[in-house]
C-alpha cells in the first residue's frame, strides 16, 4: 500500500481534530478533538517510520502519547476543577482573560 | 582672635536655630530676648575681636581663618574661610551693634504681634547672612551670604504675609535682589578665569599681573559686580524694590533696608578696591550711577507723602553718596559714612515707626501733624537724626558727608563735579527730611495727636492696609492688635537712645587734621591702594568745605521751615507753577513704568507664549503626548487581537502554522 494513504488519513484525522477545536464550546469535546490531532500526528511519524526502515518515528510516537497522556490528566482536573466551582463549562463563557 | 570673630558669626545663627526649634516649646516672649542675647553676644565677640587685631602689628592685620575645605585642587580652592581685617571688622561690629539695639527695639514694637516668634527668627537669620557676607574671605562664601541676605529680606518684607501689598513688594524685592546676584556671579567668573582663584587676597594679588590696566575682562567683570552692588543697594537703575520694601514692619527697615544689607553694595566696592582702581573704566560707572542715584532719589524724597518712605528715599541718597566715595577712592569716607549713616538712619526709621504705630499704622505724611508735644521723645530722636541727615554740625553726617565730598573735589579731575552735585544733593537732603519732620510734628496736632496728648494711645476702629485700604484682622499674617510708641515702652526708648547719642559723637570718629582714627585703623586693608594716603584734601579745601556743608544744611532747614512752617500755602503754589517737574518726582521718574514695559511686560509676554506654545504646545502635546499617544495606539491594537475566545485564539495558531507551513513548502 502506498505511503500516501496513510499521509491523507493522517491529515484528514488532523483536520476534523483542528476544526472540532475550532467549532465545539464543551472544553471535554475539545480535549477529544486534541486527543484526535496529536494522534493523527502519531499516524504520520509511525507511517514515515516504516517508510525508512527504522524506530525513529515510532520512539517520537511513544514519546507524543506520553505527552498526550500528560495533556489529558491537566486538561481532565482543570475541566474538573472548572465544574467543582460550578462555572459554566462553556469555553465561550470563560473569557475573563481577554485584554 | 579667630576664636571670637568665628563667634560673631555663630552666635546669630545659634539664636536663628535656638528660636525655631523651640518655637512650640517656649513662651513667645522668650524668643525676643534669645534673639537680642544671640546678636549682643555677636557684638560683644566683634568688638573683642577689634580689640585683639587693634593689638597687632600694621602688617599682620589681615587674617584669613580657614574651617574646612569645600573644594580645593587645580583651579578651585573654596574653602569655608573668613577674612578679618580692620574693613571687616569695622562692619561687624556696625552691623552686629545696630542690630542688637534693633532686636531690643523690635522686643517693644512688635510685642502684640502673633508672628513674633518667627519675626526674631527671621531677623537672627538675617544678622547671620550679613556677618557672613562681610566675613568671607573668597567669592564663593561671599555670594552664599549675598543670596542668604536677599531671602532674608524677602521673608522680612513680606513678614505679613496676608497682606498682598507685601507679598508683591517681597517678590518685587527678591526678583531685582537675584538679578544682582546674578551679576555678582558672572563677575566672579570673569574675574576668577584670570586668576584661577576665588579666595579674595589671592585674587588681589594676581590682579595686577592677571589684568592690564582697563582690560576689558576686568572691566567687565568689575560693571557684573557693580550689578550685584547696585541691586543690593537700591542704585539706580536697580532701585525700585527699596521704596515697596517699606511694607515691612518698620524694625525691619531700620534693619535691612536702611543700616545693613543695603550698604552691602558699598561694602563690596570697598572690599573689591584693587580691582576698581585697576579698572578705573567701571570705577567711573559707579560713581556716576551713584550721583545720578542720589540726585534722582532727593528729589522724589521732596514730593512722597508716606513718612517711611521719604526714608527709604533719603537712604537711597546716602548710598548714593557712599556709592561715589568708594568708587572715587574715598574709601575711609565712604565707609565713615555707611557707619554713622546706620546710626541715625536707624534712628529715622525707629522713631518714623513710634509715630506710626500712634498713627495705628497709617503712615501718610497728610495726616500727620502736630506730634511734638505728644511725643516729646520721638520728637527729640527724629530732630537728631534729621540734623545728622541733614550735615548740620555737630552731628555725625556733617563729617563724613563732607569728608566724601572733600575727597571728592581734592580728585582735581571731573570728580569735582560729582562733589559740587553732592552739596546740591545735601541742600535738597535738609529740605525734605525737616519737611518730613515739620509736617508730622509741628502745626495744629491732628486727631490722634490729641487722643495721644490725652494720655491715651489711638486704635483704629476697624484694621485696615495703609496702602489699599482693605479691611484686616489682627491674627498672625497681619499686624498686631496693638500698638506700641517709644514714650511707653522701656525697650524702644533704651534702643532710640543709644543710637541717637551715636548719631551726635559718632562722627568724633574721625574729624579732619584732628583725629583721623577711621582712616589709620582702615589703613592695612587699603594698604595697597594707589589713592589711600595720595589723596589728601588740603587745609584750605576742608575748612571751606565744612562751612559749605553747614551752611547748606542750614539753609535747606530754613528753607523747609519758611514752606511747611512759615507759609504753609507756598508749597501748593510752588506744586502748581512747577506741575510737570512735581508730577516727574512723584512718578518716581517713571522708572516704574518704564521698567514694566521694557521688562517685566516682554518678561511676562514671553512667560505666556513659553508656558502656552512651549509648554503646553510642544513639551507637553507634542513630545509627551505624542510618545504616550503612539504607545496608547500600539497597545489598543495589541490589546484588540486578545478577545478571550478559545477558538480564536486556537485559529490564529493554526492559521500561523498554516503560513509557516505554506512559506516552507513554497520556499523548498
Amino acid at each position: 500500500m502506498s505511503m500516501q494513504w496513510y499521509l491523507v488519513v493522517s491529515a484528514l484525522i488532523f483536520s476534523i481534530g483542528a476544526a472540532g477545536v475550532l467549532v465545539r464550546r464543551n472544553p471535554l469535546v475539545i480535549l477529544l478533538c486534541i486527543e484526535l490531532m496529536l494522534n493523527a500526528a502519531n499516524l504520520a511519524l509511525v507511517a514515515f517510520a516504516r517508510m525508512h526502515g527504522n524506530g525513529d518515528g515510532q520512539i517520537f510516537a511513544l514519546i507524543v502519547m506520553v505527552v498526550a497522556a500528560c495533556e489529558v490528566a491537566v486538561g481532565l482536573g482543570l475541566i474538573v476543577a472548572i465544574f467543582r466551582r460550578r462555572l459554566p463549562i462553556d469555553v465561550d463563557e470563560l473569557r475573563e482573560l481577554q485584554g | 582672635m579667630t576664636t571670637s570673630a568665628w563667634i560673631v558669626l555663630l552666635a546669630p545663627l545659634a539664636g536663628f536655630l535656638l528660636i525655631s526649634l523651640t518655637s512650640q516649646v517656649l513662651p513667645w516672649r522668650v524668643h525676643g530676648w534669645i534673639g537680642t542675647a544671640a546678636i549682643a553676644a555677636s557684638f560683644v565677640a566683634s568688638v573683642a575681636t577689634l580689640i585683639a587685631l587693634e593689638a597687632r602689628g600694621e602688617e599682620e592685620r589681615q587674617v584669613v581663618s580657614v574651617a574646612w575645605d569645600y573644594a580645593v585642587t587645580t583651579g578651585v580652592d573654596a574653602q569655608l574661610s573668613i577674612l578679618i581685617d580692620p574693613l571687616s571688622v569695622l562692619m561687624i561690629c556696625v552691623v552686629s551693634g545696630v542690630s542688637t539695639l534693633i532686636h531690643l527695639y523690635s522686643v517693644g514694637y512688635m510685642a502684640s504681634d502673633r508672628g513674633y516668634t518667627r519675626f526674631f527668627a527671621y531677623l537672627n537669620f538675617f544678622v547671620f547672612s550679613m556677618l557672613l557676607l562681610v566675613l568671607a574671605a573668597n567669592f564663593v562664601l561671599l555670594i552664599v551670604g549675598w543670596a542668604f541676605v536677599g531671602a532674608a529680606s524677602y521673608f522680612l518684607i513680606s513678614f505679613w504675609y496676608r497682606r498682598t501689598t507685601a507679598t508683591a513688594a517681597g517678590i518685587k524685592a527678591f526678583v531685582i535682589n537675584v538679578v544682582g546676584d546674578v551679576g555678582l556671579v558672572l563677575g566672579t567668573f570673569f574675574i576668577l578665569r584670570e586668576t584661577g582663584t576665588v579666595d579674595f587676597l589671592a585674587t588681589f594679588e594676581a590682579v595686577p599681573e592677571a589684568f592690564g590696566r582697563n582690560d576689558g575682562n576686568l572691566v567687565a567683570g568689575c560693571i557684573l559686580l557693580l550689578v550685584g552692588a547696585f541691586a543690593k543697594s537700591a542704585q539706580v537703575p536697580l532701585h525700585t524694590w527699596l521704596p515697596d520694601a517699606m511694607e515691612g514692619p518698620t524694625p525691619v527697615s531700620a534693619l535691612i533696608h536702611a543700616a545693613t544689607m543695603v550698604t552691602a553694595g558699598v561694602y563690596l566696592i570697598a572690599r573689591m578696591h584693587p580691582l576698581f582702581e585697576q579698572a578705573p573704566a567701571a570705577a567711573d560707572v559707579g560713581a556716576i550711577l551713584g550721583c545720578l542715584t542720589m540726585l534722582i532719589a532727593a528729589t522724589i524724597g521732596l514730593v512722597v507723602t508716606d513718612l517711611k518712605r521719604v526714608i527709604a528715599y533719603s537712604t537711597m541718597s546716602q548710598i548714593g553718596y557712599m556709592v561715589m566715595a568708594v568708587s572715587s577712592a574715598a574709601y575711609a569716607a565712604g565707609m565713615f559714612h555707611l557707619m554713622t549713616h546706620a546710626f541715625f538712619k536707624a534712628l529715622l526709621f525707629m522713631a518714623a515707626g513710634s509715630v506710626i504705630a500712634a498713627m495705628a499704622g497709617n503712615q501718610d505724611l497728610d495726616r500727620m501733624s502736630g506730634f511734638r508735644r505728644a511725643m516729646p521723645f520721638t520728637f527729640g530722636c527724629m530732630v537728631i537724626g534729621g540734623l545728622a541727615l541733614s550735615g548740620v554740625p555737630p552731628f555725625s553726617g556733617f563729617f563724613s558727608k563732607d569728608e566724601i565730598l572733600s575727597l571728592l573735589i581734592a580728585r582735581d579731575d571731573w570728580h569735582i563735579v560729582l562733589g559740587v552735585l553732592g552739596y546740591v544733593g545735601a541742600l535738597l537732603t535738609a529740605i525734605y527730611t525737616f519737611r518730613m519732620i515739620f509736617r508730622a510734628f509741628l502745626g495744629e496736632p491732628c486727631e490722634e495727636a490729641r487722643e495721644l496728648e490725652r494720655g491715651h494711645l489711638f486704635h483704629a476702629a476697624e484694621h485696615t492696609n495703609p496702602a489699599t485700604g482693605e479691611v484686616e484682622d489682627s491674627d498672625v499674617g497681619f499686624p498686631g492688635p496693638d500698638h506700641h510708641i517709644a514714650e511707653g515702652t522701656g525697650t524702644m526708648k533704651v534702643a532710640m537712645g543709644a543710637l541717637a547719642v551715636l548719631a551726635v559723637v559718632g562722627g568724633f570718629v574721625q574729624v579732619p587734621k584732628v583725629n583721623e582714627a577711621l582712616h589709620h585703623f582702615l589703613e592695612p586693608t587699603f594698604a595697597e591702594s594707589r589713592f589711600y594716603d595720595q589723596l589728601e584734601p588740603s587745609s584750605a579745601l576742608i575748612v571751606a568745605g565744612l562751612v559749605v556743608g553747614a551752611a547748606v544744611g542750614l539753609l535747606g532747614i530754613f528753607i523747609a521751615y519758611v514752606l511747611w512752617v512759615k507759609q504753609p500755602d507756598r508749597p501748593a503754589a510752588i506744586r502748581t507753577r512747577f506741575g510737570p517737574a512735581h508730577r516727574v518726582f512723584s512718578r518716581k521718574w517713571y522708572f516704574d513704568e518704564v521698567i514694566g514695559v521694557a521688562l517685566v511686560r516682554p518678561g511676562a509676554w514671553i512667560g505666556r507664549f513659553a508656558n502656552s506654545v512651549i509648554e503646553r504646545g510642544l513639551v507637553n502635546g507634542v513630545l509627551v503626548g505624542g510618545s504616550s499617544g503612539a504607545v496608547r495606539a500600539a497597545s489598543a491594537a495589541v490589546r484588540g487581537v486578545q478577545t478571550g475566545y478559545l477558538r480564536y485564539y486556537a485559529a490564529l495558531l493554526l492559521l500561523g502554522l498554516t503560513g509557516l507551513g505554506a512559506y516552507f513548502l513554497v520556499s523548498a
